[in-house]
């Protein structure tokens, strides 16, 4: 019984793909939500692709990645939107994924040319403060240390803002960055699982700060018509998170995979992005009105074999300084 | 029957330890390291402490339920099962907006003067498994009280006993019975904690094996690691239920009349410590819960229209895996209940301990070979929910099914009384009033339930607690308590007409 039933099923979508071609993008939960650029962007592409897109989703970036590798070359998804630079050199080892064939894209303020990794938004990491409630933030992380302000962090094992953090103190201080984080110790008030508790502890007044994106007050401007967030510039520079597509090497679709990956860089997917993702395209176009009222000067990022070399280091560090 | 329940516990059991072998097969063996000390220390010492104190505080809380009458007791009970039916994250922003550092207690505080009490630490974390977990250690004791024919009662006073002798020969053999089940159970559960610990905990020294378990599957994709870590929290789990199985002792009260308790309850001092119990416990449980509405109602208006359909999903859900959770643990009970292998007992508390990121992904690799994951979500969802409700629909219906064989057992056989209808005539009547709570507690538990099935989800069968978290994930923390709101209500709702039907069936 169990394996006629399994041929039924398997048979039924093999049915449809004779007619119309199937591609299946894995992406996160917030991606594909009514309200994220899922839906749009699936319009958008079913308009010019002659195919059917279909969403699946799996947790944050890590766990995409986690995913995949679960499902290894069985998977049935063709191409992934959400690793990010610090999943690249665990992706590429994996094996799992093809050349894209892309040009770079062009609204980095960095460079960024990898041939499998292709990226569709990025963002600055920053601390987001309430204008109402602190009118001075700290303008570095020794500020903050010598602050009495209580902040909320992410935990770098289980999300990827978290581990954004601890690249970012140590691509900003190198071998101080244990030292950093002890001074840092008695202004982290907490540590959560992910971005959705941190932040909603933060909203609810428990936090002076949380550690966010500089694109989150666009957020409550734009959306909500609340001028009260602002994130605080920090002079040892901001770390990036650029957020990436790949096509799977196993892809039955390959040529639809990277024709989904050449429209993910055109205006149509692009100009969806701010406002729905709320984080920066990944080309040149013009910004909504009030998404941006001042960037960092600095930009930092570590190079993906690095961020992998010093990922079980930085880790324990961290560790180590906040458990006393 | 007996048949049928052997097969149940062994189909439970394999549930818990074909995904972790499957996950060790698939990594090649099992592995641990260094900090994983730490982590097991600090998982053992709060879950250790949890249980007990959570059941230590339930003893008098569910005394003061059982001898005292009020207007708007049986809703009070009904309210205090409430938090133990919250979503992980929904608990801990309510348990924040009431205890936290810019809480309603705190900020009452500083209006008369006093020094903010921070809530991150250890004690945090205790703080908030007993707010989880009181109520169930409260309604499984109450339970035992109520198992207490009242005829032993009637006759202690007769006998002209003093609440110190009813305490020594009835309360104490009650308790014996009991409070060993109870405080597995509370155990097991606060050994996967992972999501309120780490965030009430204050930071990384508050490390259970369940987030070293999600750093090794999701960060690492150290899956030998992963299944390492499994085996001892699932092995933790079932020495707790070994030690609770060689504590508990049958109370042996016999079957009684079902007349209503007529005693007269101690009064003075008594009467006034079990209103304070009740006021204090009563407060402790319902602030966080009005915490919840207080946070949710504002964000009624800016909820998506996708909530209704996510509802309706979410019940469909609930009801099934409650109908199968009660059915299984019904059989379970009985079959232990009338002498069948002690093992099953094992099988229907292990679940609770089984780390539920392993058990998604071990379901994951045992499935994929067969079938495309995605497409059997709804199944494993039903089948998930099942498993981990198993647990407490047993633990809460093992006494009265013992009870139920020592008082009628024999008369039912005498009589010739079998299958379905010893079900109809016997087991269902006796049984209606836990069988309801059960029945209740599981379909709300599957309403919240979200932890194992990400891996099968879709993205287009979005649950209510997916729909929280998604909202939550892109800044909609208004929307998102709004909607947690409708969550807990439905669940509540559910939880209310199964326990209530369950009471009104009852002839006690």
């Amino acid at each position: 019984m169990r394996p006629f039933l399994a041929a039924c099923l398997t048979c039924l979508p093999a049915f449809a793909a004779a007619e119309t071609p199937v591609l299946t993008v894995m992406t996160y939960d917030s991606f594909t939500s009514d309200w994220g650029p899922g839906p749009a962007v699936e319009k958008a592409f079913e308009e010019v692709c002659g195919c059917d897109l279909q969403f699946i989703t799996g947790g944050d970036g890590a766990a995409l990645l986690a995913r995949l590798q679960l499902e290894g070359t069985a998977t049935g998804a063709d191409v992934v939107l959400g690793l990010d630079t610090n999943l690249t050199a665990q992706g590429l080892a994996s094996g799992l994924f093809a050349p894209h064939g892309q040009e770079p894209a062009s609204g980095l303020p960095v460079d960024f040319d990898d041939a499998h990794f292709l990226p569709y938004d990025w963002g600055w990491f920053a601390f987001v403060y309430n204008k109402t409630r602190l009118e001075t933030p700290p303008d570095s992380f020794r500020a903050l240390a010598e602050s009495d302000l209580k902040v909320v962090i992410q935990d770098p094992r289980s999300s990827t803002p978290g581990l954004g953090l601890l690249m970012w103190v140590k691509a900003a201080y190198g071998d101080e960055a244990p030292a950093i984080w002890s001074s840092l110790a008695d202004n982290v008030l907490t540590v959560t699982p992910g971005w959705s508790e941190a932040y909603g502890l933060f909203v609810d007044g428990e936090a002076d700060m949380v550690l966010s994106y500089t694109t989150s007050p666009a957020y409550h401007r734009i959306a909500e018509e609340d001028d009260s967030k602002d994130w605080a510039p920090f002079a040892e520079g901001h770390y990036l998170q650029i957020e990436l597509g790949a096509v799977l090497a196993s892809s039955d679709q390959p040529g639809l995979a990277r024709d989904f990956l050449a429209f993910t860089q055109s205006p149509a997917f692009q100009s969806v992005i701010p406002e729905t993702n709320w984080m920066y395209p990944a080309t040149e176009i013009p910004l909504p009105e009030g998404f941006e009222t001042h960037r960092p000067e600095t930009s930092l990022l570590l190079g993906a074999e690095d961020a992998q070399a010093i990922r079980a280091e930085a880790l324990a560090e961290w560790q180590a300084a906040l458990s006393r | 029957m007996a048949g049928g329940a052997v097969a149940l516990g062994a189909g439970a059991l394999a549930l818990v330890l074909l995904p972790l072998g499957a996950v060790a097969f698939h990594a090649g063996g099992l592995s641990l390291s260094g900090p994983d000390l730490a982590a097991l220390r600090f998982t053992l010492t709060q879950a250790a402490l949890s249980a007990l104190i959570s059941v230590t505080l339930a003893v008098p809380v569910a005394r003061a339920l059982a001898r005292r009458r009020f207007p708007g007791r049986g809703l009070l009970i009904t309210l205090m099962g409430a938090p133990f039916l919250l979503p992980v994250i929904v608990a801990v922003l309510a348990l924040v907006t009431v205890f936290g550092r810019a809480g309603w207690l705190n900020s009452l505080g500083a209006a008369v003067g006093l020094p903010p009490v921070p809530v991150y630490g250890l004690h945090g974390v205790l703080l908030a498994h007993v707010f989880l977990n009181l109520p169930l250690a409260v309604r499984m004791i109450l339970q035992g009280w109520l198992a207490v024919p009242s005829e032993r009662f009637r006759l202690a006073e007769s006998l002209g006993f003093c609440p110190a002798d009813i305490f020594r020969h009835i309360e104490r053999p009650m308790l014996r019975e009991v409070l060993p089940g109870a405080l597995a159970t509370v155990f097991a559960i606060c050994l996967t904690s992972f999501a309120v610990a780490l965030t009430l905990g204050g930071g990384p020294a508050a490390t259970t094996l369940e987030l070293a378990i999600y750093q090794a599957v999701r960060f690492e994709f150290d899956l030998s690691h992963a299944a390492g870590l499994a085996l001892i929290q699932t092995g933790l789990g079932a020495a707790a239920a070994l030690a609770a199985w060689h504590l508990t002792r049958e109370s042996g009260f016999g079957a009684g009349m079902d007349r209503p308790l007529a005693t007269r309850a101690p009064g003075g001092w008594r009467r006034a410590g079990d209103v304070l119990v009740l006021v204090l416990a009563g407060g402790f449980l319902l602030l966080p819960l009005a915490a919840l509405v207080t946070r949710g109602l504002p964000g009624l208006a800016d909820l998506p229209w996708s909530v209704a359909e996510a509802a309706l999903r979410s019940i469909t859900v609930a009801l099934l895996s409650a109908l199968i959770a009660v059915s299984a643990g019904l059989s379970l009970a009985l079959a232990v209940a009338r002498g069948g292998p002690r093992w099953l007992e094992l099988a229907a508390v292990l679940p609770l301990a089984a780390s539920g990121l392993v058990l998604g992904t071990g379901l994951f690799l045992l499935i994929q070979p067969v079938l495309p994951p995605p497409r059997l979500a709804l199944p494993v969802t039903l089948l998930v929910n099942t498993l981990m409700t198993l647990p407490f629909v047993f633990r809460l219906l093992l006494p009265e099914a013992r009870a139920l064989e020592a008082g009628y057992g024999r008369l039912a056989a005498s009589l010739g009384l079998r299958g379905f209808a010893r079900l109809r005539l016997l087991v269902l009547p006796r049984l209606a009033r836990p069988l309801g709570f059960c029945a209740g507690l599981a379909a709300a538990l599957s309403m919240g339930d979200l932890g194992v099935i990400a891996l099968f989800a879709t993205g287009r069968e979005v649950t209510l607690p997916l729909l929280v978290q998604q909202l939550m994930g892109s800044y909609r923390t208004g929307a998102a308590a709004g909607a947690a709101l409708v969550l807990v209500s439905l669940s509540f709702a559910l939880f209310w007409i199964f326990d209530a039907g369950g009471r009104r069936a009852s002839p006690r």
